[in-house]
Formats: structure tokens, C-alpha cells, sequence
């Protein structure tokens, strides 16, 4: 059940209490993307995930995941999500690593059904895609905060989803374990055909690993390829967002000559 | 001991509850502890109170009512304050917790008028309060016997649901997973088990069972499965010999029970220092 647009968000705004904090988003995901989803702090990039996610409906608009409207589907497996929050969990609860991976199967299961060895098996794979198998038994509380991202990825990837979305996912990994992170982001994208969707602050990353780009500040002020964006000055990105953004430091034609 | 267990009806009566309790209280008390939602047992067993008063004034004035079962009344009243407390949680979105004050003083200050109207403090009373070895009747220890393998059966079927809650609201939700019913199940489930266990605990000493041995397991277990199964072991233990004791002791079982758990959490701090101590002197020889 592949179908080519799997995420299609039409003139959706929303507010918190009076504040408008995503306006009029027009923005199309297709199947075999990477996007980087990139925009300064506040600018609604969270909130616009939480829109695809049906954590916050629409004030106005339409979400449309895999063709169907968001109001209808039940298709959750399809989709796996890594929060910004996984860093700051509960980390006093009592639960292994294999527990929390296995959560990850909660809505490809169902009701009225229980984990099983085949289950436990899907969680040890997906742990393996992650290098964390040896981990399984440990309590999820003691690991590093590099690995407990590691095993929130697997409890993503668990249930199989078409597409993964990560919000911020490198917030709190040491530098040289980011390098380890795109090239699991890769395998993931170009070896197992995932989708990716990945919010983050570091543009200049990101523009080296996603294949497609979206700039947003509440509204979509680019939407194309990272080719595309890696041409731009920083005069052209200080009137995409309409007030200057820091461009971290990578060095792209560096990359590019590679 | 043994012999007068099988001489008295009654001494039957209460162990079985107890172990019954022992088994349901730290099992819902695991996910208590874990939502931080400790204090609601505290909330709902005073709510329970009202009941239990609220069913003896009726038994004194109204004609015609002589034998009423005040454990049903509670229960009715637990039931309600839970889902009372869950729209004022509803309601108090940024002060979730106002909830829990709001509904222990409420049943507290209601339960005092309706215990006055009754003509006060009596010997029942005081066994609700602080539990009684001799007070659970063969129709209680049914109810608490349907209770028991209700909420353990539903406990088992929703056990990934209750798990994902738990440990994870958001990705609840993403994973459809309907978490306001499953929160009304399960809060219910609480309110009728503090309403069973509170013939054997007593009011007051009720979320007692339902934290003490989760708070022991916490310190020990590595996984959610085992902090389950040692929250039971330890509910258990406390509450055998807690009923042996109160029995030889002639003191209210709550006490004793009591006692012993927070003797066994005593115990499972230590272990955990000594342990750690260990750990770390082995590591650094």
C-alpha cells in the first residue's frame, strides 16, 4: 500500500491560545524522501510535525496522510516518530530497553492482542539496525543520552513505517556520534526505502544528507532541493526568512568537490 | 492460630481478602506510581469514607432499611469521586494535582457531617478506619474475589495500552492508542480496589498497599515486568503477615500491615546501598 504522496498538509494554520504559529502551510512529502525540515526557534516546526502527527488539529486546512484524510486514518504503523522529547523521559521509570522497543508495536498489534516471541524478535532486530542489541536488557534510565536516542529510533522502526520522523534527534548526542547518526539515517533511507522527515537546527548538515529542503519561519518560505538551497548566499537566506538566521559552520564546497 | 483460621469463618474471610488485595493493590499501585498519580489513592479512599457514612445514616433514619452493606456504598462513591476527579483535572488543566485536595477534603469534610447525623464515632467506624480482621462478611470477600479477577483480567488485556500510557503519553496517542478510556478504566478499576481493600487496610492506610511495595520494587527491579511481579510479592508478604500479627497482637491489621511494608521498603533501601557499594568497590579494585 505505497502510495507516492504520503504526507500533504493544504493551507493549514494553527494557533496557540491567540498566537498564530504555523500560517497557511502548503507542503507535500513524497515516497523515498529525505527532508530536512529546517527554520530558527519558534518558528512552528514542532507544532507543524504535531499537525501530521494528529497530536494538534488544524485551525483551518487539511492533512492528508497517504491520500487519506487525517480525520480518518488508522493506518499509525505506517508512520514512526522520534520526539524531542525522548531526551527527557521519565528517566527513573523501571522498564528495559527490549520493553520500550516492543511499544513501538503497539498500534500494528491491536487491541485485545499480546506481545509475542515474534514481537520480541522484531524489537531485537530493530535494536540490531540501531547497534544496540547488547543493550537489551539494560534499564532504559542508565544508558547515555546518544543511546537512549539510538533506542527510541528502533521503537520508530519496529513496526516496519514507510515513514520516520525525527524532531530534533541530534539534540543532545556528542559531535562524533552525529556523523555515526546520518550514516544510520542513510542505510535507513536509501537501504530500506524510508521516508524521512527531520526537523532540525543545523542547516548546514542537513543540506549535505536530506535530498529535499523546507525552510520555514510559520509559514513555508522554501521548498525544494538541497542542490538548490546549498546555491543560495546568505543574503537570498536572510530574505527567505525575512530576518537574518546563523549559518552553522560546514563547509559545502568542501563537500560538494568530493 | 491455625486451628481458631479454621474454627472462625471470619478469620477465612479476611485472610482471603487479604491475599486477594495483596495481589491488586500493588498491581494497579505499579502504574500509580509510575503516572506520579500516588496521591489519588489518598483522594479516593477519603471519598470512600463519605460512602461508608453516607450508607450508615441512611441505615439509622430511613424506615425500612435496616441491613445495608456500607462497602457498596463506597465503592459507588470512589467510582464517582474518580470520575469527578478526572473532569476536574480536565478542568484545571495547568493545576492537574487541585484535583486531588478538592476530593479528599470534600469526602472528608461531607463524611464528618454524615458521620454526626449517624450519631458519631462507633466500633464499625473505627474498623473502616484503620481495618478489622473480624469485619469482612463471606458476601465482602465475594465481591472482592469478582473484583480481583476483574481487574486482573483487564490488566492482562490491556496491558501494552496501560504500558505505552505509562510510559509515554505522546506516542500513545500516535499509536492510536484511546488514552481517556483507558485512563477512565483504569481509575475506576482504582476506586473499586481501594473500596475492597479498605475492610482489610482501613481507610486511611489504604494507598498505603497500593505505593509501599512499588516504592520497595522500584528500588530493585530493571525491568517493568519484574517491578510488577516484586510490588506483589512484597504487597503480599505485608499483608500475611501483617493479618497474623494483628491477629496475635489484638491491634487493627492497617497498622501492622503498614508496618511491614515499610519494613520490607526499609529492607530494599538497604540492598540497593549495599549493592551499589559493592558494585562500585569491585569496580574500582
Amino acid at each position: 500500500m505505497k502510495r507516492d504522496k504520503i504526507i500533504e498538509m493544504e493551507q493549514v494554520s494553527f494557533k496557540y491560545e491567540k498566537e498564530w504559529v504555523v500560517e497557511r502551510v502548503d507542503l507535500t512529502i513524497e515516497q523515498g524522501q529525505f527532508l530536512g525540515l529546517v527554520g530558527p526557534n519558534g518558528s512552528g516546526k514542532s507544532t507543524l510535525i504535531k499537525l501530521m502527527l494528529g497530536i494538534n488539529k488544524p485551525d483551518r486546512g487539511a492533512v492528508k496522510l497517504f491520500g487519506q484524510s487525517i480525520k480518518n486514518f488508522n493506518q499509525w504503523q505506517e508512520i514512526g516518530f522520534v520526539s524531542q522529547k525522548a531526551n527527557s523521559f521519565n528517566s527513573g521509570f523501571p522498564a528495559t530497553v527490549l520493553e520500550v522497543v516492543k511499544t513501538g508495536l503497539v498500534s500494528r498489534i491491536g487491541t485485545f492482542k499480546f506481545f509475542n516471541r515474534k514481537h520480541k524478535e522484531k524489537a531485537i532486530e530493530a535494536l540490531k539496525t540501531v547497534e544496540m542489541e547488547e543493550y537489551a536488557n539494560s534499564n532504559i534510565g542508565e544508558l547515555s543520552g546518544g543511546q537512549q536516542q539510538r533506542v527510541f529510533i528502533a521503537r520508530a522502526l519496529v513496526s516496519d513505517p514507510s515513514l520516520l520522523i525525527l524532531d530534533e534527534p541530534t539534540v543532545g548526542v556528542d559531535a562524533k556520534h552525529v556523523t555515526a547518526f546520518y550514516d544510520l539515517l542513510r542505510k535507513l533511507n536509501q537501504e530500506k526505502g524510508i521516508s524521512l522527515l527531520m526537523v532540525t537546527h543545523d542547516i548546514g548538515t542537513i543540506t549535505e544528507h536530506a535530498t529535499h529542503v523546507v525552510c520555514m519561519n510559520k509559514t513555508v518560505h522554501f521548498h525544494g532541493a538541497s542542490e538548490e538551497y546549498k546555491e543560495f548566499d546568505n543574503e537570498d537566506l536572510n530574505r527567505l526568512y525575512g530576518h537574518s538566521v546563523q549559518q552553522l559552520t560546514h563547509n559545502h564546497e568542501h563537500e560538494v568537490s568530493q | 492460630m491455625i486451628d481458631s483460621f479454621f474454627q472462625y469463618e471470619f478469620l477465612q474471610n479476611a485472610a482471603i481478602t487479604g491475599i486477594l488485595i495483596g495481589i491488586v493493590a500493588p498491581l494497579l499501585g505499579v502504574f500509580i506510581v509510575v503516572r506520579r498519580l500516588s496521591l489519588i489513592a489518598d483522594a479516593l479512599s477519603h471519598i470512600t469514607l463519605t460512602g461508608i457514612a453516607a450508607s450508615l445514616l441512611i441505615e439509622k433514619r430511613v424506615t425500612g432499611i435496616n441491613e445495608l452493606n456500607p462497602v457498596y456504598m463506597g465503592m459507588v462513591f470512589s467510582v464517582g469521586g474518580a470520575i469527578l476527579i478526572e473532569k476536574l483535572r480536565k478542568l484545571y488543566k495547568h493545576y492537574e494535582e487541585l484535583a486531588i485536595p478538592i476530593i479528599l477534603s470534600g469526602g472528608i469534610g461531607v463524611g464528618v457531617i454524615l458521620i454526626s447525623l449517624a450519631d458519631g464515632f462507633n466500633t464499625d467506624l473505627f474498623s473502616y478506619l484503620f481495618g478489622s480482621v473480624t469485619a469482612v462478611s463471606s458476601s465482602n470477600m465475594w465481591t472482592v474475589f469478582f473484583i480481583t479477577v476483574a481487574v486482573i483480567t483487564i490488566v492482562i488485556l490491556f496491558y501494552k495500552e496501560l504500558f505505552v500510557l505509562s510510559f509515554d503519553e505522546e506516542h500513545a496517542s500516535i499509536a492510536g492508542v484511546n488514552g481517556r478510556w483507558i485512563h477512565l478504566l483504569f481509575i475506576v478499576m482504582v476506586a473499586l480496589v481501594i473500596a475492597s481493600s479498605m475492610q482489610v487496610v482501613g481507610i486511611l492506610l489504604v494507598s498505603a498497599l497500593m505505593t509501599l511495595p512499588v516504592a520497595a520494587a522500584l528500588r530493585i527491579a530493571a525491568s517493568f515486568k519484574q517491578t510488577i511481579g516484586l510490588s506483589i510479592a512484597f504487597g503480599e508478604f505485608s499483608v500475611i503477615f501483617g493479618l497474623i500479627s494483628s491477629y496475635h497482637l489484638s491491634v487493627p491489621p492497617g497498622g501492622t500491615i503498614v508496618v511491614i511494608a515499610i519494613m520490607v521498603l526499609i529492607m530494599a533501601i538497604l540492598y540497593k546501598k549495599v549493592r551499589n557499594h559493592l558494585y562500585v568497590k569491585g569496580d574500582t579494585v
